[in-house]
């Protein structure tokens, strides 16, 4: 798309020149000329009963931030290839270091007509970390770089003293901690919406409901019915309304992914997701209306190496890489999966913008050389068929949990002789017993929260809350702290994936696909944005 | 009459009191907590969210303000999963919705279960009784989240006479699916009920001395038979009457209503506190008061029971 290039363009001029302003075009649906439009534009999508809250800086969850993105915009949003795109800023100058950006707002409006300020951003911002709003997203703000973000949210510092200043009232100054070429990819993230003081001042927790709420995005909420549904419709009051086609976009809870599909067979949903196991077969009777896209997020293994475990075996690097190399990915992504996952032998999603995957020699070499060397492996470890390893391995009660964890188990008995003890447990169970360190091996997965490599690769770092197999390596802790300044941080990237793979700090399984089906007359989605941030202005539909 | 009531009603106050605190117990057992995700949230997050919603507090303190909320400002607090909303909310919205279709599948379970029952009953062995029993056999041996999704298949899908889902504010063509699904299972168990019942009264003396003295057939079933034969279907009503109208759970999550049941198993699985305990007080109390409407009815149609 032309839109995409030249901001790609645009974004590597920037990333060489250091400060620039930069104005690009706006972005709307694009209806190609000679489109016949349907009559009634409702976008009707299913979703879980997870639609938790309507306020920017609580969202926690990727259904919840489709339905607040209808309703509120950041500075930028993510375009149809997830590269960002303007929003509610026309433009951003950024000093030499990527430490400072200040961006110029355009003149957008609220939904009751106000003028969309500088100085709602630094409301917003500032609510996002103070502990009073108690939000579970309020590390965001410092992980993205905002000066001051993590003081604040620990209670030692006042909200004020947040990196983030309005110059007057279409210009918002924002003050990094770090250097962050990146950082105009962060903005589509919920955390860093605005939002409407003078409401939320006035009505308090109530201030989501229909009847209160304020937003800039291009609808407003015309009905919340948690667990049933939430309908929302086109804002006349938003800045690009000229250019928006969807007039009503209806979130419809459906639990049971079956019966989304028989629904959306029904035509009462427009898209659902495919239940596990039935792409194939549903591509084959429906090649135009099922979709499998690449989706941000990796499917591992954690690995406990803290003392809080006692089976020494996982401590040696040797049974670890048997482990992993024994693995055949195929079989899960092809004979389990079915949906177009891929294989994962390295951490960060491949097709994350920006980065270059380094190649890990297992993923180059065949099953067969990988359960050879493999079998050597717990040999040189003194494990095998004769002296047998037994491996515990927690995960949350779902079939597609179970299934992978059966398959693994059975390859490495058959390859290694491991005896795989499966436990499940609750969802929640598994998180706590997770934290606590208190399992050998158990089920994780992550999706980035913006588009660069570091929203995985920082997992790897000794210090993060979320290295879940205590894993710790200086080594790989200085890289990570280099990349953040560095010219081209691909390199310590690829230091820190080939790295981590030799250590085996987790086992990479898959990478996921978003596999649902949508009804032929939608046009506009974003297929290409791997984080798959869909925003209903950009959608259409047409005449069937 | 009065004094047992109001004496049923001292009883049902510690009985909550204890409801409360042992769901409360149970839930704090239980491992994880309302905000924990995927995603590990920092420690100082942490602390913020537990000191905003009092969890920092020590348990005895927390469960005593709970209490005192509930019981003096009928308050059952902020919920921990809808940020935005508290329990009174969730409450409010869900449980007129699966109360309307409970009531309705209530009404109709009764009404055609107990129907059957007497047809069948009083027609043993012919091919009325047959049929009844058929019927209700058949409406067993499908629960009714399998009866969900064949309705959907043949209403929704085939035919596309009604939605398979969503609430639409309570519109008739959402109804009817949920109700027919729910109502189902526990008619055939009415109706298998009173058949029983009603033959083990049919044979009884009294009905064999109402017929020898020429009452009409009409008379010794309505007037001498139904009332006792009535007793053992009562005792099964009331509970199921706060089933229906409550934990219609598979139901409520099935059709994504968006009614009580789906969020008490919400709440459970997301260790939404404030919600599961909100949502158990209310089961307990409604409990309480169909169990004490039984006691009554059983007083109005018995003589011999005394209250």
């Amino acid at each position: 798309m032309k839109t995409a290039q030249t901001f790609k363009a645009a974004a590597v001029a920037v990333a060489l020149l250091g400060a620039t302003a930069l104005t690009m075009p706006t972005f709307a649906a694009s209806v190609p000329e000679g489109t016949t439009l349907a009559a009634e534009q409702v976008f009707k999508y299913r979703v879980l009963d997870n639609i938790n809250t309507l306020d920017p800086q609580l969202v926690e969850d990727v259904d919840t931030s489709a339905v607040v993105r209808s309703l509120f915009e950041g500075l930028y949003n993510s375009g149809a290839d997830g590269n960002p795109v303007p929003g509610v800023a026309e433009s951003y100058e950024v000093n030499a270091d990527n430490t400072v950006y200040t961006f110029h707002l355009r003149d957008a409006k609220w939904s009751n007509g106000d003028p969309v300020t500088a100085g709602d951003f630094v409301y917003a911002w500032q609510r996002a970390v103070n502990p009073e709003t108690a939000s579970n997203y309020a590390y965001f703000v410092g992980l993205v770089g905002v000066v001051n973000a993590d003081a604040i949210v620990a209670g030692e510092k006042p909200v004020e003293e947040l990196g983030v200043k309005a110059i007057d009232d279409k210009t918002l100054e924002v003050n990094l901690a770090f250097s962050s070429p990146w950082f105009i990819r962060t903005l589509s993230h919920a955390t860093l919406y605005p939002s409407p003081k003078a409401v939320i001042e006035a009505k308090g927790i109530e201030w989501t409901k229909p009847e209160n709420i304020v937003g800039n995005g291009a609808y407003t909420l015309a009905e919340n019915t948690p667990g049933e549904r939430v309908i929302v419709k086109r804002n006349p009051n938003y800045w690009d309304d000229a250019h928006t086609v969807l007039n009503e976009v209806q979130f419809l809870t459906i639990n049971d992914e079956n019966q989304g599909l028989t629904r959306w067979r029904a035509g009462e949903v427009d898209q659902t997701d495919v239940p596990a196991g039935q792409y194939p077969a549903l591509k084959a009777e429906l090649p135009d209306e099922t979709f499998s896209v690449p989706q941000f997020c990796t499917y591992y293994f954690d690995v406990n190496m803290t003392d809080k475990q006692s089976n020494e075996a996982l401590k040696d690097v040797r049974v670890r890489e048997a482990l992993n190399l024994s693995i055949d990915r195929d079989v899960i992504v092809n004979g389990i999966l079915q949906g177009g996952q891929q294989p994962a032998y390295s951490f960060a999603h491949p097709l994350t913008a920006g980065y270059i995957m380094p190649q890990i020699p297992a993923a180059s070499m065949t099953q067969d050389e990988r359960d050879a060397r493999a079998e050597e492996l717990i040999a040189e470890a003194g494990y095998g068929k004769d002296n047998p390893l037994t491996i515990n391995y927690i995960y949350n009660t779902s079939d597609a949990h179970k299934k992978i964890a059966t398959v693994v188990g059975q390859m490495w008995k058959e390859k290694l002789g491991v005896t795989l003890n499966l436990q499940d447990m609750e969802f929640q169970t598994l998180i706590d017993t997770r934290h606590e360190k208190n399992f050998e091996l158990a089920r994780d997965a992550w999706c980035g929260d913006y588009n660069e490599a570091s929203t995985f690769l920082s997992l790897l770092d000794s210090n993060s809350d979320q290295n879940n197999s205590g894993y710790s390596n200086a080594q790989v802790d200085g890289w990570l702290a280099e990349a953040k300044t560095s010219e081209d941080p691909n390199v310590q990237y690829a230091e820190v994936e080939t790295q981590t793979a030799k250590d085996v700090a987790i086992m990479p399984i898959y990478y996921y696909a978003k596999v649902f089906m949508q009804n032929e007359s939608v046009k506009g989605w974003p297929y290409d944005d791997v984080e798959q941030n869909w925003y209903a202005k950009d959608l259409y539909k047409v005449a069937e | 009459m009065i004094q047992f009531i109001l004496r049923r009603l001292a009883v049902a106050i510690p009985t909550l009191l204890v409801l409360i605190v042992v769901s409360f117990m149970l839930m704090k057992m239980a491992p994880g907590n309302p905000f924990a995700g995927e995603k590990n949230v920092p420690q100082a997050v942490l602390d913020n969210i537990f000191a905003r919603y009092g969890l920092d507090k020590p348990e005895w303190q927390q469960l005593l303000e709970y209490v005192y909320n509930v019981v003096f400002r009928f308050d059952f607090g902020p919920s921990f999963q809808y940020r935005d909303r508290t329990v009174n909310d969730i409450i409010a919205q869900g449980f007129p919705v699966t109360f309307t279709y409970g009531a309705w599948a209530f009404v109709l379970a009764a009404l055609i279960g107990v129907s059957l029952g007497i047809v069948a009953a009083v027609r043993q062995n012919s091919w009325a009784d047959y049929f009844a029993v058929g019927v209700t056999i058949g409406a067993q041996v499908v629960p009714n989240f399998v009866m969900a999704p064949l309705l959907v298949l043949v209403f929704t899908l085939w035919l596309r006479w009604l939605p398979g889902g969503g609430w639409n504010g309570g519109h008739w063509s959402n109804v009817i699916l949920p109700v027919i699904a729910l109502s189902t299972s526990y008619m055939a168990n009415i109706a298998r009920i009173t058949r029983s019942s009603m033959l083990e009264v049919l044979s009884s003396n009294y009905i064999r001395t109402a017929r020898a003295k020429g009452l009409p057939s009409r008379q010794v079933i309505f007037e001498h038979a139904l009332r006792p034969a009535l007793l053992p279907v009562v005792s099964y009503l009331g509970p199921v009457f706060v089933g229906m109208v409550t934990g219609s759970v598979v139901i409520d999550l099935y059709f994504s209503t968006g009614g009580i049941g789906q969020a008490f198993v919400n709440s459970a699985l997301n260790r939404d506190y404030s919600t599961i305990l909100g949502i158990t007080v209310l089961l307990g109390a409604l409990t309480i008061a169909a169990n004490l409407i039984v006691d009554i009815l059983y007083a109005w149609i018995d003589p011999k029971i005394q209250l």
